[in-house]
């Protein structure tokens, strides 16, 4: 009994309450759901842009081939130039020559194709063969991205100063102390790090070694690279270490390649700098030495046959729907045949092109002629109904107006609707060849995912297409082409961006409100 | 002479004289009529303006020779390659008609290329050289055609041109035969998909080694790529399930952003935020797909993973398999958002006014008004647009070729990998030109059952979208 109901006053404020926090929270979802969707659009821009960067520079090895030696009367082939190049690295690193695995490690600085621009060069102009020349390569792929990832996690130790160097085996040094300290500071390091230690290089003046073991007054080391000082003199120079994150075996460079790069950087022979050939080269099985040149103009004469194709049947189709066609059944037909064939996935016209392009009419496969038309067919509707419906913003009174002062039908639409008409229209067209020009599935049903290592010249030439390419170099299997895939998803977009703001910019300065 | 004939890009140089052909005919035309005028005050007296006759004579001498080149485009290629065919020595006929299909391949790229350079096999420069040569006498023959065509047209068009001649009536009659022509082809597309997909999906079931009809559309077996078994049911269960998961991101998503963006945000939001939202729907799909195998594949990986480290769950419960069907699922469901909202926010915006005015009059919050009159009332047109989007996540195919895998599994598990209708159709043609295995048939007959399939939602969705919008007007 103490307790009383509550008052309706009480209860209906209480009621308001909740409403308004239903209120409330309703409006918070749709808050959330807007900042999801744009938020996954950001992530995903920012995932692709930063993986993208480190694809448009790349490392590249600096040699002069002092005396080249290559004057011959034939046309240098790539194993002549390669013999050259490789015989400037043993030049540089003679302790190379010997051991095999040295050898390979040697040569696995720079791919075999790598000389390609080079005897290309020299090909055009031999007279540079017989002087010195100065030979830029690119380094590996798996090369560049430790230089790219990994360099800046190196660690930097001060050792202690070197005394003698002693040889124990072919490769294999001791090298003493030089004062009383020893090298107790850094074996208590090394013994701190226990089985977490990884990989260490030490580099004395400009020899480098790999760190195997360390007592007191004594290092063991492994000779990589670079020239040794003097046996039995003391030389007090400091000792330094290179603390690798990684252990050889968990990577695809190996400890005497990374000493060589080291060496080389610090005779300034390596040199980071804009991946030209990003852009320059064709495909290539090799990722340091694959662009874009083929797919950019893939994509161009492709994108050249799906205009001329689509955009005049487009628009005068679109022409005839809005301006002649009598509301018979067959209008009403094509109507939601088109509306239809606009939702129809991309890949039946893949099937379709496979279908009667190649098989019934023997066109040829991977060609941009064939890819244009597939994409003409698709972006056909989307075209009509963007024409449609800026045929329709055209007010019945400029019509009217031309008809009266004695134009003909045709006259009134040609002379007048259609110029009007005209920006709705232009924007719609470039809006569907964005979207022809970022499409993928139907083109390879078409073979236009064919190895194309040479730039097309002509609409009929084996191609591929940039969205193709993404596709391509994502499937490959090295770790160099997650960046390069990236890379190429970032130029496709920044043409799409470009397209779609001209589509704005056309809209904007030619729309006219009646 | 033929050889070279046949050799030559034939495509460009085909237009150019045509063009030329038609310029000759209009200005001449013009002429005529103009020197049948000779006065000022002539021209009043025409039928028609001179730039109408001249029109009705280009129309006379390019449209018939452009249809005879549009025949020889057409037919040429499968005719000179039926005649290099029934040339070919018979030891060569003997193998499978894969190896023939692709030797003449060959034949007609190198002779497209006019590679100058023998191969050194005699057979196959020989079978070059007289394919060429076969090519260049078509197109001798169909270059004299198209000659004498438009010669005649010339001709007795020019007959006709007269003072009284009502020219403009058969320029326009004309013009709009051919913008009608223009529209025909978007039913011509339609056709030749149903036709080609329809007959190779006939042969795919008569094949020899082809399955029977109730064995592909209920077999739960399917091992496509060593051409053994045909059941499709589980690239219908994956396809399925990508879809759901698709719709579990974007219908929220999509429908809660329509709604904000219709009702709530201010004008200025709404003029930034849309276009923003339609950027989703603007990029690649294989952009996505890159997307979705490198970022997300993996993050749904580890959560699996996690999944299965806590201690109340078996350590297997879950496959963890570096490509998922919740990874490409997720991001389609990304893509799909702008299509459920904006086609949502169309449906809400039609909603008339009085409604929502009458529920805010009756005391009703802004959130119960969108509820309990605004929702119901967009219900069908939601429904379309949640269809739409459906047909949209079954037909997309780059996603899931990146990010879902490849196998053939029934499973509830959306970290393992699966296979969808798209991805087969993809694996199956890639690199195949040869028409004639059951394993690359069946790709026809997979891609039937989409096409059907988002047919028919696409239909049920466009009615209802237009019987909705009639609703309300």
């Amino acid at each position: 009994m103490s307790k009383s109901l509550p008052s309706p006053t009480e209860l209906s404020a209480a009621r308001l309450q909740r409403r308004r926090n239903a209120e409330r929270r309703f409006k918070l979802y749709g808050q959330m759901a807007i900042g999801i969707a744009i938020g996954f659009l950001a992530l995903l821009l920012i995932s692709i842009g930063t993986k993208a960067t480190s694809a448009f520079s790349r490392h590249m090895v600096d040699l002069t081939l002092e005396r080249p030696d290559l004057a011959t009367e034939t046309e240098l082939s790539v194993t002549e130039v390669n013999l050259a190049v490789r015989d400037r690295l043993l030049e540089i690193f003679p302790d190379a020559s010997s051991a095999r695995a040295a050898r390979a490690d040697l040569f696995g600085i720079t791919t075999r194709l790598a000389v390609l621009p080079l005897r290309d060069r020299l090909n055009r102009n031999p007279n540079l063969a017989t002087r010195p020349i100065r030979a830029r390569l690119a380094l590996s792929d798996d090369l560049d991205l430790y230089l790219k990832n990994q360099l800046s996690q190196h660690e930097q130790v001060y050792v202690g100063e070197a005394g003698r160097l002693a040889q124990t085996d072919i490769g294999r040094y001791r090298l003493s102390d030089a004062g009383p300290d020893g090298f107790f500071d850094f074996q208590d390091r090394i013994e701190a790090m226990g089985e977490t230690r990884q990989d260490i290089l030490i580099s004395l003046s400009d020899a480098w070694f790999e760190f195997e073991d360390v007592s007191g007054a004594v290092l063991v080391l492994k000779h990589l690279a670079g020239p040794l000082p003097d046996f039995g003199e003391q030389s007090n120079a400091p000792i330094s270490a290179t603390l690798l994150n990684s252990v050889e075996a968990g990577r695809n460079a190996s400890n005497r390649q990374i000493a060589m790069m080291l060496y080389l950087q610090k005779r300034d022979q390596i040199d980071r700098r804009f991946n030209t050939s990003l852009f320059t080269n064709a495909d290539s099985t090799y990722p340091e030495l694959a662009g874009t040149a083929a797919a950019l103009f893939g994509s161009l004469f492709t994108m050249l046959i799906t205009a001329i194709f689509a955009l005049p049947v487009g628009i005068l189709a679109a022409v005839y729907l809005e301006e002649f066609a009598k509301n018979t059944v067959l209008t009403r037909v094509i109507e939601v045949n088109i509306n239809n064939l606009a939702a129809v996935p991309s890949i039946i016209f893949g099937l379709l092109g496979a279908a009667v392009f190649l098989n019934t009419f023997g066109l040829p496969r991977s060609v941009p002629l064939v890819g244009g038309l597939v994409l003409g067919l698709l972006v056909l509707p989307t075209i009509i109904i963007a024409s449609r419906a800026a045929l329709r913003s055209v007010p019945p009174s400029v019509r009217d107006a031309a008809l009266g002062l004695g134009a003909s039908p045709t006259q009134a639409v040609f002379h007048h609707v259609l110029p009007l008409a005209a920006p709705g229209i232009l924007t719609g067209a470039i809006i569907a060849m964005a979207r022809a020009l970022g499409e993928t599935a139907p083109l390879l049903l078409i073979g236009m995912v064919a190895f194309v290592s040479e730039v097309p010249a002509s609409p009929n030439d084996e191609a591929t297409v940039l969205p193709v390419l993404i596709y391509k170099w994502f499937s490959g299997a090295e770790r160099a082409w997650e960046p390069m895939t990236s890379a190429v998803i970032l130029i496709l977009l920044v043409v799409l961006v470009a397209m779609n703001l001209l589509a704005v910019l056309v809209r904007r300065r030619f729309e006219r409100r009646w | 002479m033929l050889e070279t004939l046949g050799h030559l890009p034939i495509g460009w140089l085909l237009i150019a004289p045509l063009a030329a052909a038609g310029f000759f005919a209009f200005y001449s035309g013009r002429t005529q009529i103009g020197a049948l005028s000779t006065g000022s005050t002539i021209s009043a007296r025409l039928n028609s303006q001179p730039n109408f006759h001249g029109y009705y004579l280009a129309f006379c001498t390019a449209l018939p020779a452009a249809l005879i080149f549009l025949i020889y485009l057409i037919f040429a290629e499968s005719y000179a390659r039926s005649a290099l065919i029934s040339e070919l020595p018979t030891y060569l006929l003997e193998r499978s008609d894969a190896q023939v299909s692709f030797f003449v391949d060959r034949v007609s790229e190198h002779a497209a290329h006019r590679e100058s350079a023998a191969t050194g096999n005699a057979l196959f420069d020989a079978s070059v050289e007289r394919f060429a040569v076969i090519k260049g006498g078509l197109r001798f023959f169909a270059l004299l055609i198209a000659v004498g065509v438009g010669a005649l047209g010339y001709h007795f068009g020019g007959k006709r041109l007269s003072r009284s001649f009502q020219a403009r009536s058969y320029v326009e009659r004309t013009i709009t035969a051919l913008l009608f022509v223009c529209a025909a082809i978007a039913i011509l597309t339609t056709v030749g998909i149903v036709l080609s997909l329809v007959f190779e999906t006939i042969r795919f079931f008569s094949l020899p080694d082809g399955p029977s009809v109730t064995a592909f559309l209920f077999g739960t077996d399917w091992n496509a790529q060593t051409g053994q078994n045909f059941g499709a049911v589980p690239l219908f269960f994956g396809t399925l399930m990508i879809a759901l998961l698709a719709m579990f991101v974007a219908v929220p998503i999509g429908l809660l952003s329509a709604i904000y963006l219709s009702e709530y945000a201010s004008p200025r939001f709404r003029s930034w935020a849309k276009p923003v939202l339609e950027l989703l729907a603007g990029i690649p799909t294989v952009v996505y797909g890159f997307f979705a195998a490198t970022l997300i594949a993996p993050l749904v990986r580890d959560l699996a993973q996690w999944i299965n480290a806590l201690p109340f769950t078996p350590d297997t419960l879950l496959a963890a398999q570096p490509t998922s069907a919740l990874a490409a699922g997720l991001v389609m469901g990304v893509m799909i958002i702008p299509f459920v909202s904006s086609l949502s926010d169309d449906v809400i915006n039609a909603v008339p006014q009085p409604l929502r005015d009458g529920a805010l009059a009756m005391g009703a919050t802004r959130s119960e008004m969108i509820k309990q009159v605004v929702l119901p009332a967009a219900l069908p047109g939601i429904i379309a647009a949640i269809l739409l989007a459906v047909s949209r996540a079954i037909g997309e195919t780059m996603i899931v070729v990146m990010a879902a895998g490849g196998r053939a599994l029934i499973t509830l598990d959306p970290s393992s990998d699966i296979t969808t209708v798209t991805y087969q159709i993809v694996s199956l043609l890639t690199g195949d030109t040869a028409f004639d295995s059951a394993r690359t048939v069946s790709a026809f007959a997979l891609g039937f059952v989409l096409f059907g399939v988002t047919l028919l939602f696409n239909i049920i969705a466009l009615r209802v979208v237009d019987r909705y919008r009639e609703a309300y007007e």
